[in-house]
């Protein structure tokens, strides 16, 4: 099992008599590339909030980086890096307090934060900007800097909810560049995104409809298996066919 | 004069360090369905702000229906109507009484104008008595529509409407649009390059300027490069591999394929294909395909 970074068993999440999250089961491999799909209300937002610990589970078994969802939260929050939608940066400090901050919340060290502070700015080539407050930098700076670090304890996993959304064509292609440097590096990735293109740039998707999982594979066997061109027509055929609306 | 002439705009914040908007002028026409397209911090709210009348342009003139944006400001508001990107109406309040509310601000009621939004209402009729604040994403994002279009309004703006929202919904989403464009203008702004080809016209925008501005099919009859989709076993190495190639000038990630264009600009693929035998790939598949929008838009970014 050692080379499964998430386990999940019949992982159920209810809100009431709402079911948000229906007994999902499945699983990612190390160093792998995850895509996470669904269409607004569909659950992948609340089954990723039980994965990094947010919400606990209704009920069901999970294991993320080798750790129990119900026992070992602390640990896990340890183990995982996180990018929210748009950018988890301080825009009013600068890049580097931000790097501190970031560091800090990740339990690195003094030590550890002022070697990987100065390694950080020499890679992004921001050595010059470490004073710079963050909402002066362009775009994609942003991007990378954020994605930096969710990944600068080096988690076994990185969750990345939306990363790319309202981001310029060329900047959300340099960001999935970043992802699969990280993916070489044996960081595992796990991303929502609502651009079809780049559930193709995944090693392996799910499709989640109504709180269930409906589909998940590689993309080129998912396509074979819907007799599909693209993901987006795999995608619209199970979505299509959702019972409910609620978000 | 009907539709919108847009001249010579700029509009810069913090005293003038922030150029949001540059020399922008163009003209969309009556019964028009048009698209701004472009990323985050392109200048599509700033310019809806001020062809709703909401912001002053530092420079440049503008009309809507034939209506100047300063003289006749309080004219413009009568006959537009504007979706914000952000979800603006009042929460505590429930459907029903949302869209009273601002039938009642135009001296109208639902009943007068409900031919123009019964296609879209009858689908929040089961949840009229809900408060806003409770609806869906996608329920919110109709309702904000229908208080938009309640007084029957000769141009419709919609800012980023179909942000955040999945495939399947934005499809609808411009579904609606189709049908509504039967009976007003609509100015629509996106980051999706994709929803380009559902508009008449369209302008790329990006950082304040305009790029291009035409129809979907002219602006990827424009594009002057030969475009190559390629795919091998190994895409994440492959696209290092082709950005290596001196005769590569441009490499993008496109779906399961790259999409690559060369400087000389040859129409052989036997070339490509043999550089990238070299590199040690397998299963090598090239073809000369035709440009996306996003495509464009790229080239287009990459030349200013």
């Amino acid at each position: 099992m050692a080379d499964k970074v998430i386990i999940t068993e019949n992982l159920t999440k209810k809100f009431g008599d709402f079911t948000a999250v229906d007994g999902i089961s499945f699983h990612v491999n190390k160093g792998e590339i995850f895509g996470f799909l669904g269409a607004n209300g569909a659950g992948k937002t609340t089954a990723m909030k039980m994965l990094i610990g947010i919400w606990e589970p209704t009920s069901g078994k999970a294991e993320v980086a080798g750790y129990d969802i119900y026992r070992d939260m602390e640990n896990i929050k340890k183990s995982i890096g996180y990018m929210s939608q748009r950018f988890s940066l301080y825009e009013d400090i600068p890049v580097i307090e931000n790097i501190r901050f970031f560091g800090g919340i990740y339990g690195l060290s003094r030590a550890e934060i002022k070697e990987k502070s100065a390694a950080l700015l020499h890679k992004l080539n921001l050595t010059g900007e470490s004073k710079t407050l963050v909402s002066a930098l362009p775009l994609g700076w942003k991007q990378k800097l954020a994605f930096s670090l969710a990944i600068i304890h080096q988690p076994k996993i990185v969750f990345l909810d939306e990363p790319t959304g309202g981001v310029d064509p060329i900047t959300r292609r340099k960001f999935w560049e970043l992802i699969y440097d990280a993916a070489n590096e044996g960081v595992t990735v796990f991303v929502t995104t609502h651009y079809m293109d780049e559930a193709e740039y995944c090693d392996r998707i799910s499709i989640m409809v109504d709180g269930r999982i409906a589909a998940l594979d590689s993309p080129a066997a998912l396509k074979k298996q819907f007799n599909a061109e693209n993901i987006d027509q795999i995608f619209t055929h199970l979505a299509r066919g959702a019972k409910r609306t609620a978000d | 004069m009907s539709g919108i002439q847009i001249h010579q705009i700029n509009k810069s914040f913090n005293k003038g360090k922030v150029q949001a908007l540059t020399d922008i002028s163009f003209n969309v026409q009556p019964g028009e369905l048009f698209g701004l397209i472009g990323p985050d911090g392109a200048g599509k709210t700033t310019l809806f702000r001020i062809l709703t009348t909401l912001w002053l342009a530092d420079s440049g003139t503008a009309s809507v229906n034939g209506l100047d944006v300063i003289k006749q400001y309080a004219d413009i508001r009568k006959i537009i109507g504007y979706m914000p990107g952000k979800f603006s109406l009042y929460q505590d309040l429930t459907v029903e009484e949302n869209l009273q509310f601002f039938a009642t601000l135009f001296h109208t009621s639902i009943e007068k104008n409900y031919d123009l939004i019964k296609d879209i209402y009858i689908q929040l009729e089961p949840f009229k008595a809900r408060k806003a604040g409770k609806l869906s994403g996608g329920m919110k994002q109709k309702l904000a529509l229908c208080c938009a279009l309640i007084h029957k309004p000769k141009v419709l703006f919609l800012d980023e409407p179909t942000t955040g929202v999945d495939p399947v919904s934005r499809k609808e989403f411009w579904e609606m649009l189709k049908r509504l464009q039967k009976e007003l203008t609509i100015v629509v702004s996106t980051p999706y390059m994709d929803e380009a080809n559902l508009c008449d016209r369209i302008a790329l925008i990006q950082k304040g300027h305009i790029l291009q501005i035409d129809k979907p099919s002219a602006i990827i009859n424009a594009f002057d490069k030969t475009l190559f989709a390629v795919k091998t076993s190994n895409m994440h190495k492959l696209i290092s591999d082709v950005r290596d190639l001196t005769e590569v000038n441009s490499c993008f990630g496109f779906g399961d394929y790259l999409h690559v264009t060369t400087n000389n600009n040859s129409t052989d693929e036997n070339h490509l294909i043999a550089a990238i035998t070299a590199k040690q790939h397998t299963d090598i598949e090239v073809k000369i395909i035709q440009p996306e929008i996003e495509d464009c838009f790229m080239a287009l970014m990459e030349k200013e």
